[in-house]
């Protein structure tokens, strides 16, 4: 008998973690995972997201479970927050699960036990994130996704690549599970109840919660991947199995902005506008060159996870114009970057879940990760290639689907900058408004790149793939998985007041203010941010001019040039041997921007000559912060570690002086 | 009370005990060291058996009697068979020459002194000037284990440092519970056979006592 959202959110939680067990049954072997363990948890997916929109509407409940530590039990509590992210966990992985079940099914039987075990260990964990009411399980949940993830990850460990993919992804999830964990630590002061009750109670100085702002941003941004601690995302999503991609940059990295808002304005609470100046500059910049390197990748998962370095940062945007407003005591405008964000949060769940299958449906049919070796895939996968259009529009920000209404949104938000009294800062926010408009038009390129190259044009590669790959398009499950998601970047564009009326619940619930009464009675056709006079879109009119003007276009053209259409060879300029081959390639699609954005890149090329016998142009576009940050500081870490090993001298008597001179040390200083 | 004649033994047996632990630090033979932890042993014996009667506290007794059992019967015994058994009676060659180690252990009997000088000043029980005393023959014994080379001698170091432990409780605060001495008494005797096993596979391994030949296991 359910009571209550919490109790079904936990169940379902629940579920996830006995079919993680059972996976590792050897009895059902792979049969088992493909029929049973992937649709069940979908199911469980649907369930949870059905329990998380309902908790949305409901008063938060809150429950005290019989695990963890004795006199330090687990506490958990949904919210309108919790219930949001609980709804984009379960909506998102329903579709990735089903995608999954088809995805694994050539899978050896050990390998699908180990996955399995790992990715509902790893569904089920970013529950309990969402869920945890205070930092121990918080904590717990957060070390156990990480982990879950990483061998997800490094499912092909036999890779040195991967493991190397693996390891770094670790690492910077560890230093931002520090941060985090110093977060915490500052803002408990020391008063032994770690409950998000008590955190949000505690009343911390100005300096103190700068600092416990700035370690939350530092450990979630970690993890988000915004720049400069974004390397290990270009490196674990195209290790990992494509549908594990799709959940880690679909939903792992939304637990991390979930944390941060759930820090910032619920634990931390007094929210400050420099806070707010510090996410726009970091957004901006993620935004910026998340975009300017996806365009120059070729590798499509490598691409995608550029994209997904972007949208966190566009995420980013939202937050820290929220946080300004709010800062500025501005709560209305405040409110609405907050909703942008999240809307923004769900989106590019959807849509970036919706690609990583595409880039995995891709991969299975035909072995290819590498843009400039594909073309042509229209015609032998047509439904992988309906769907990935769905979610490269989507992505791209072009009306009517999902991606253009948050991005509207955040602009919007933007628009609210005359309400500031402050001249410096009214006059910036303009600014990351432009950085935006420019990210989402590179993004159509990109996307116009990526889909161009890959789905259409002629093949690149030879016409008979390789044994192994069946060169078809993928199977019913797949299809259905990405269906799901297409429907949801359809739906969640063409009907976003829905979604909107109830992320005004999660604003109002977090900051006590949501909407504007105009723009929540405006009706399921008007999109309206603040007054209909200042604006309002309306995606069904949208869709229906589109389609009543293309109609119209094919009508006139019947009517007027039936019949009289010409057929001849194109213009080959003079040059009758053609070969797939001369097709542009996604490389020479980046040369414009890698010409004008030359000084960010960091470019090996090598430009044969005239005498060059086997001439061969080559190019590589390395990350600029590898030279700068990463390297610098591995460096000095083994510089440290070799001066700290100095101490390690292998005589017992150096060791016992050791001993001697620090109790020496410490009897002199205590008294 | 302090001024009582129980309280001036006392004073003269923590006296006697610091003593011997300069003593040790000046001994370079193995043998004599031995005999002059079992005399330690007895000192502290002593000391805990009027304290025991002047306060009338009827566990000092048993912890009396334990020590005495322990420290200057059996772990001396088992010492010398270990020697015998080890053969070697010879003399411990100190890392640090002998006078330097005790200038240092001047040094450290006046920073424990200036240490315990508060703590006394606060107590009010029968021996309160022998926490210092205490104090000093715990950091002489760590001084011990530091300088010397063989690991004998380290063991006896460490044997050393816990009668200065002891003293300090029966000092400060008219000992511990029985049942936290006997857990202490316990652990110090498995420590000496376990350094026994060890002493036989040190010198299986590299064919001397010598701890320098420890530091090849060192890693690089």
């Amino acid at each position: 008998m359910i009571h209550t959202a919490l109790d079904g959110a936990l169940a379902c939680a629940l579920a996830w973690l006995l079919l993680a067990a059972l996976a590792l049954v050897p009895a059902g072997g792979a049969a088992f995972a493909r029929r049973i363990a992937f649709p069940l948890g979908a199911v469980a997916g649907l369930a949870l997201a059905a329990f998380g929109l309902l908790a949305i509407w409901e008063p938060p409940a809150s429950r005290t479970l019989v695990l963890g530590l004795p006199d330090l039990p687990f506490h958990v509590r949904l919210d309108p927050l919790a219930g949001f992210f609980l709804f984009l966990l379960g909506a998102v992985s329903a579709g990735i699960s089903v995608n999954a079940a088809g995805y694994f099914r050539a899978e050896a039987p050990g390998r699908l036990a180990l996955i399995g075990l790992q990715y509902f260990v790893f569904l089920a964990s970013m529950a309990m994130v969402v869920l945890a009411d205070d930092a121990y399980l918080f904590m717990v949940a957060w070390e156990t996704m990480a982990l879950a993830s990483y061998f997800l990850v490094t499912t092909d460990h036999d890779q040195p690549a991967i493991r190397s993919a693996g390891f770094l992804y670790l690492l910077i999830a560890h230093l931002g599970a520090i941060a985090i964990l110093l977060c915490f630590g500052i803002m408990h002061g020391g008063r032994g109840d770690y409950t998000f009750e008590a955190l949000r109670a505690a009343e911390l100085a100005p300096y103190w919660s700068t600092t416990a702002f700035l370690l939350a941003f530092f450990g979630f941004g970690a993890k988000a991947g915004m720049i400069p601690l974004h390397a290990w995302l270009p490196e674990a999503h195209p290790a990992a199995p494509s549908p594990v991609s799709a959940l880690m940059s679909g939903v792992m990295l939304k637990t991390a902005i979930y944390g941060m808002v759930r820090v910032v304005y619920d634990l931390i609470g007094d929210v400050r506008w420099e806070w707010g100046l510090v996410v726009l500059a970091i957004g901006a910049a993620t935004t910026l060159f998340g975009v300017l390197y996806a365009l120059m990748q070729h590798d499509l998962k490598r691409l995608l996870a550029y994209h997904s370095v972007e949208n966190i940062g566009i995420i980013l945007l939202g937050l820290g114009m929220s946080l300004v407003f709010i800062g500025f005591g501005h709560p209305a405008a405040g409110a609405l970057g907050l909703i942008a964000a999240l809307y923004h949060t769900l989106n590019h769940a959807v849509f970036k879940g919706l690609l990583f299958l595409g880039a995995g449906a891709i991969l299975h049919s035909r072995g290819l990760r590498d843009l400039n070796d594909m073309g042509g895939l229209v015609r032998t996968m047509p439904r992988t290639a309906l769907y990935f259009l769905v979610g490269a529009l989507a992505i791209s920000a072009l009306p009517p689907l999902n991606g253009f209404v948050s991005e509207w949104l955040t602009f919007q938000t933007a628009l609210q900058a005359p309400v500031l009294r402050e001249g410096a800062v009214r006059s910036l926010l303009p600014l990351f408004a432009a950085t935006l408009a420019l990210a989402g038009a590179l993004t159509a390129m990109c996307f116009v790149k990526v889909y161009g190259i890959a789905f259409l044009g002629q093949p690149r590669e030879p016409r008979h793939p390789a044994r192994e790959h069946s060169g078809r398009d993928c199977g019913p499950l797949e299809q259905l998985g990405m269906a799901w998601l297409a429907a949801g970047c359809v739906a969640l564009g063409l009907f976003p007041t829905a979604m909107l009326a109830a992320l005004d619940r999660v604003s109002v619930a977090l900051t006590g203010t949501g909407l504007a009464d105009e723009a929540l009675g405006a009706g399921w056709l008007w999109l309206v941010p603040t007054t209909a006079s200042q604006a309002a879109y309306s995606p069904v009119i949208f869709l229906v001019v589109i389609v009543a003007v293309v109609l119209l276009t094919i009508l006139l053209v019947r009517r007027f040039y039936h019949g009289r259409v010409r057929y001849s060879h194109p213009w080959d300029c003079g040059f009758p041997e053609q070969t797939a081959r001369m097709q542009d390639t996604a490389d020479a699609f980046g040369q414009p921007i890698r010409h004008v954005f030359g000084p960010l890149y960091l470019m090996k090329r090598h430009l044969p000559g005239a005498e060059d016998p086997s001439p061969r142009f080559t190019l590589k576009i390395e990350d600029r912060h590898w030279y700068w940050l990463y390297l610098p500081v591995a460096r000095l870490a083994e510089y440290v570690s070799a001066r700290v090993a100095a101490l390690q001298r292998g005589r017992i008597g150096v060791y016992l002086a050791y001993s001697f001179l620090t109790l020496i040390a410490l009897l002199a200083f205590a008294t | 009370m302090g001024g009582s004649v129980s309280g001036q033994i006392v004073n003269l047996l923590a006296a006697l005990l610091l003593l011997i632990a300069f003593a040790m630090l000046s001994q370079r033979r193995v043998l004599s060291l031995v005999r002059l932890l079992a005399w330690q042993g007895a000192a502290l014996a002593a000391s805990t058996l009027i304290v025991a009667h002047s306060t009338a506290q009827p566990h000092l007794y048993y912890s009396a009697a334990l020590t005495v059992a322990l420290k200057v019967i059996l772990i001396p015994w088992v010492l010398h068979r270990l020697i015998d058994r080890l053969d070697v009676r010879w003399d411990v060659e100190p890392l640090i020459n002998i006078p330097t180690t005790m200038l240092a252990g001047i040094a450290l009997v006046i920073f424990a002194f200036a240490l315990a000088t508060p703590i006394s000043e606060m107590a009010t029980t029968l021996t309160r000037g022998t926490l210092g005393i205490a104090l000093a023959s715990v950091l002489l014994s760590f001084l011990m284990m530091i300088a010397r080379r063989k690991a004998i001698a380290q063991v006896i170091g460490f044997l050393a440092m816990e009668n200065g432990l002891l003293f300090a409780a029966t000092s400060a605060t008219y000992g511990m519970p029985l049942v936290v001495e006997l857990g202490i008494a316990l652990d110090v005797l498995v420590a000496t056979f376990i350094f026994g096993i060890f002493f036989f596979h040190i010198r299986e391994q590299f064919d001397s006592l010598d701890i320098s030949h420890m530091e090849k296991l060192k890693e690089d």
